[in-house]
């Protein structure tokens, strides 16, 4: 049988970089094509150049026997090729149909080319239907949740009739039982005849749905497996080239007393839910649960966001009266926020006023800012957290998204910090990166700081943490201890499953 | 001094100089002074509309407010006969006042900085006319003023007061900008407030400074601006003036979006202003033109902003690109 994609010996030259090298693929039809490789290893040109982006230095492209010498936007969307992005592209000011069928709106009105909004709910209603969407046709997308944003997507793209669905990273931003409906969703594209290609860091995923895998290394093929060969070994191997060793790093001593303690606290999300949650000095605190369960609200309520509406914080034994991060921040709790994009970091600026947006005070004499002081402080924390730039002076929007986070780290290591709430850490950071990263909170704790990590990464929860609280709609769902760890038990509580009158939440 | 100053300083050599080649006037002492005063009147308060630009806020209003506190200053000079000390004391804390306000609207109520001072600009200049039954008010014979009108259109050392008046608030607020945790703030709440509040930094304090030092900044401005003109009549005194500050805060390298610019950019932004307003005079081009020419070179200036901001953003894309493939 022929197949659906082919792409032979594709390369990709920018200037005094070769991004992809020989590069040859194929995906025929009914089947998932899991890609993986670390950030930089070339997946995003690769799609780059499959949308038409981009054109390939040297290689062909061949879909459907048919050989596309000049791949443009316009010709990729007509041969089939669709595109589920990490960052959603959806118009958040227009409703679910405008946006499915953008681009080929159903018209009346001859030559008035008035839109016809019945006709395009009628065509839009049973593609959501097919996708299990609860969600009408003339819902505002703005007011969606991603995963349900995410299924305007995959509408877009069946509706656009696509043969070649490409996800990239579909799940960075959903639950676990959002992703769980996601893989049913591409098993049912798959058997309807649908040729998938999957990216995603989540190997787990791949091993669930993946019929056949290639891996990109520094823009070469590093190797494929076959359906019978994949599992997560096999996998990073072929992504490092070399074994990653255990995540989890136990603590260097038991925790200690104190530490952040909240008891009876209400969040603004969730009104009618008291919640008790103690994280103490050297500890790791995984928190897992849907997304949309509270975690995000609490950790913002903590750091003083949205202030709590009730209960009472304290530190180390002593109350807390947190009414906005700048409470939080002089009591050394510090958040390390889901985007750090918008949150954590102010872009245009260099590395040096990032690490010190919070501590500018620190640095002054007589009123005036003291650069030399600033640089150093900066500096000391570009080396200790292997910062990949090339000074303190370069800004942090031309740093890669590990780099970028170390610089959220390093603002508020230069502080003291006593309590670190991390959420979602390592979203969409490679798994080199990743290391790092969980290196240091390892680090961190060892020193004497909680760490609360809030994740959606199972992985992550199960192998950083020193102890698991998971949150189901508002309330804490339930608690594990390392020795009972397991995806089932996280599962269970994460969808109000467990039994949380027996599992205390807080250590006794 | 960026680049972006060195490019300004560098048209206001090459405007000067043809203008100086055409009409050598233009070099006469008597312009230049002119000039220089001109500068000070609108330097003033272009840096306060700069601080505000710099938190992605704007400030439509100045123009009315030099109207609304010029008719009660000379109202309180006039017929109060309040000390001049006194009353100047009152107008520059009444222009702080209102630059709370507008903080405070913008900051509390989340209103735009856009709408707070556009209706700021209908509601002064509308009180102004009331007040005064839209007729001008003068000095008159007015008690003793001499000092005060030296101070503040009078010269020192050769040199026009309100010049002197702005090099020193220029001094200031570069180093308030340039030099202070405040200042840091302030580019960082205009870049991105979000991370600058995640920060622990009180985002609207920092806002909320911003305007108030632009309205103290507008009641400076309104006493030099009253003894200029030595009267005000509250339908025209100061109509456009915001725009003149926008236009010079933007032409000194402040972007709408804010976290952009320099006070020495709003300076030479401001000069460049007053260069090409006395230019349209001096080559005898007829003035009906004078707003035509002032758009005009800052369309122009934007433009080629843009366009090496754009090739440079490119080259950086790709330097990025490039690390990252390598990487």
């Amino acid at each position: 049988m022929q197949p659906l994609l082919e792409l032979t010996g594709i390369g990709k030259t920018y200037p005094g970089v070769r991004a992809l090298d020989g590069v040859s693929l194929h995906l025929n039809r009914g089947e998932v094509l899991g890609l993986i490789g670390e950030n930089g290893a070339g997946k995003s040109t690769l799609m780059k150049i499959l949308g038409g982006v981009v054109p390939p230095s040297e290689g062909r492209i061949r879909i459907d026997g048919r050989d596309y010498p000049q791949l443009d936007v316009a010709e990729a969307t007509r041969a089939g090729i669709a595109f589920v992005h990490q960052e959603l592209n959806l118009f958040d000011n227009l409703d679910v149909a405008g946006n499915v069928l953008f681009g080929r709106e159903p018209l009346r009105g001859g030559p008035l080319r008035l839109l016809d909004r019945r006709a395009a709910r009628e065509r839009v209603k049973p593609l959501l239907a097919r996708l299990g969407a609860d969600f009408t046709p003339d819902t505002p997308v703005a007011e969606l949740s991603i995963a349900q944003r995410q299924l305007v997507e995959i509408a877009r793209a069946l509706a656009a009739e696509a043969r070649i669905i490409i996800l990239d990273e579909p799940t960075s931003s959903l639950t676990l039982s959002e992703t769980a409906r996601l893989l049913t969703l591409v098993k049912e594209l798959r058997a309807a005849g649908v040729g998938l290609i999957y990216i995603t860091h989540r190997l787990g995923e791949i091993v669930d749905c993946a019929d056949r895998v290639v891996c990109l290394r520094d823009g070469r093929l590093a190797g494929a497996l076959r359906r019978e060969e994949i599992e997560h070994a096999a996998m990073i191997r072929l992504m490092i080239g070399r074994e990653l060793r255990a995540l989890y790093t136990p603590p260097a001593r038991p925790p200690g007393e104190g530490g952040l303690q909240a008891s009876g606290l209400i969040t603004a999300a969730f009104p009618g839910r008291a919640l008790d949650l103690h994280i103490r000095p050297g500890e790791i605190l995984g928190m897992a649960g849907l997304v949309g369960a509270g975690r995000t609200s609490l950790a913002r309520t903590l750091f003083g966001i949205d202030p709590p509406l009730a209960g009472e914080i304290r530190l180390n034994g002593r109350p807390l009266a947190i009414r906005s991060p700048k409470d939080a921040v002089a009591a050394g709790l510090y958040l390390v926020p889901e985007d750090r994009k918008r949150a954590g970091l102010v872009l245009e600026m260099p590395i040096v006023e990032n690490v010190t947006l919070a501590s500018a005070p620190n640095y002054t004499r007589m009123g005036l800012m003291r650069r030399a002081a600033e640089w150093k402080a900066s500096e000391l924390q570009r080396a200790g957290l292997r910062i990949k730039a090339p000074s303190s002076a370069t800004r942090a929007n031309t740093l890669s998204g590990g780099n970028q986070q170390k610089v959220v780290l390093g603002k508020w290591l230069s502080m003291a910090p006593k309590v670190i709430l991390f959420d979602e850490p390592t979203r969409g950071i490679d798994i080199g990166a990743k290391g790092e990263i969980y290196g240091l909170m390892r680090a961190l704790a060892d020193s004497g700081v909680a760490i609360l990590m809030i994740s959606s990464d199972m992985e992550e929860v199960l192998g950083v943490s020193d102890r698991i609280v998971v949150m189901h709609e508002g309330r804490i769902s339930g608690g594990l201890e390392r020795a009972g760890f397991s995806e089932q038990a996280v599962l269970r509580l994460a969808i109000g499953q467990g039994e949380p009158a027996r599992v205390e939440a807080a250590p006794a | 001094m960026s680049k972006k100053e060195l490019g300004l300083a560098l048209l206001l050599i090459v405007i000067g100089g043809i203008t100086a080649a055409l009409n050598p006037l233009f070099l006469s002492s008597v312009n230049l002074l002119n000039m220089a005063n001109l500068i000070g009147l609108f330097g003033v308060f272009s840096i306060g509309q700069g601080l505000i630009i710099i938190t992605g806020g704007i400030d439509l209003s100045v123009g009315s407010m030099f109207a609304l506190l010029g008719v009660i200053l000379v109202d309180l000079l006039v017929n109060y006969e309040l000390p001049w000390p006194l009353a100047v004391l009152i107008i520059i804390g009444a222009g702080t006042a209102l630059g709370l306000l507008h903080g405070l609207l913008v900051t509390r109520l989340r209103l735009q900085p856009f709408v707070v001072t556009l209706c700021g600009l209908l509601i002064y200049r509308g009180i102004a006319r009331y007040y005064t039954e839209d007729s001008t008010m003068g000095f008159g014979y007015a008690g003793d003023l001499d000092t005060i009108t030296w101070l503040a259109s009078g010269r020192s050392f050769g040199i026009p007061n309100p010049f002197l008046f702005l090099v020193v608030v220029a001094v200031c607020m570069g180093v308030v900008l340039h030099r202070t945790v405040f200042g840091r703030y302030l580019y960082a709440v205009g870049r991105n407030e979000e991370a600058a509040r995640h920060s622990g930094i009180n985002a609207e304090g920092v806002i909320t400074g911003a305007y108030l030092l632009g309205g103290g900044l507008a009641g400076l401005a309104t006493v030099l601006l009253v003894f200029y003109t030595s009267s005000v009549s509250p339908s025209s005194f100061g109509n456009f003036y915001e725009l003149y500050a926008i236009a010079a805060a933007v032409l000194g390298g402040c972007s709408l979006r804010g976290g952009e610019g320099s006070i020495l950019g709003i300076v030479l932004g401001t000069v460049l202003l007053q260069i090409l307003q006395n230019l349209v005079n001096i080559l005898g081009i007829p003035s009906s033109l004078n707003f035509a020419v002032m758009g005009g070179v800052i369309l122009l200036g934007v433009i080629a902003d843009q366009q090496l901001g754009q090739r440079k953003q490119k080259v950086q894309l790709q330097r990025s690109q490039a690390a990252a493939a390598a990487e």
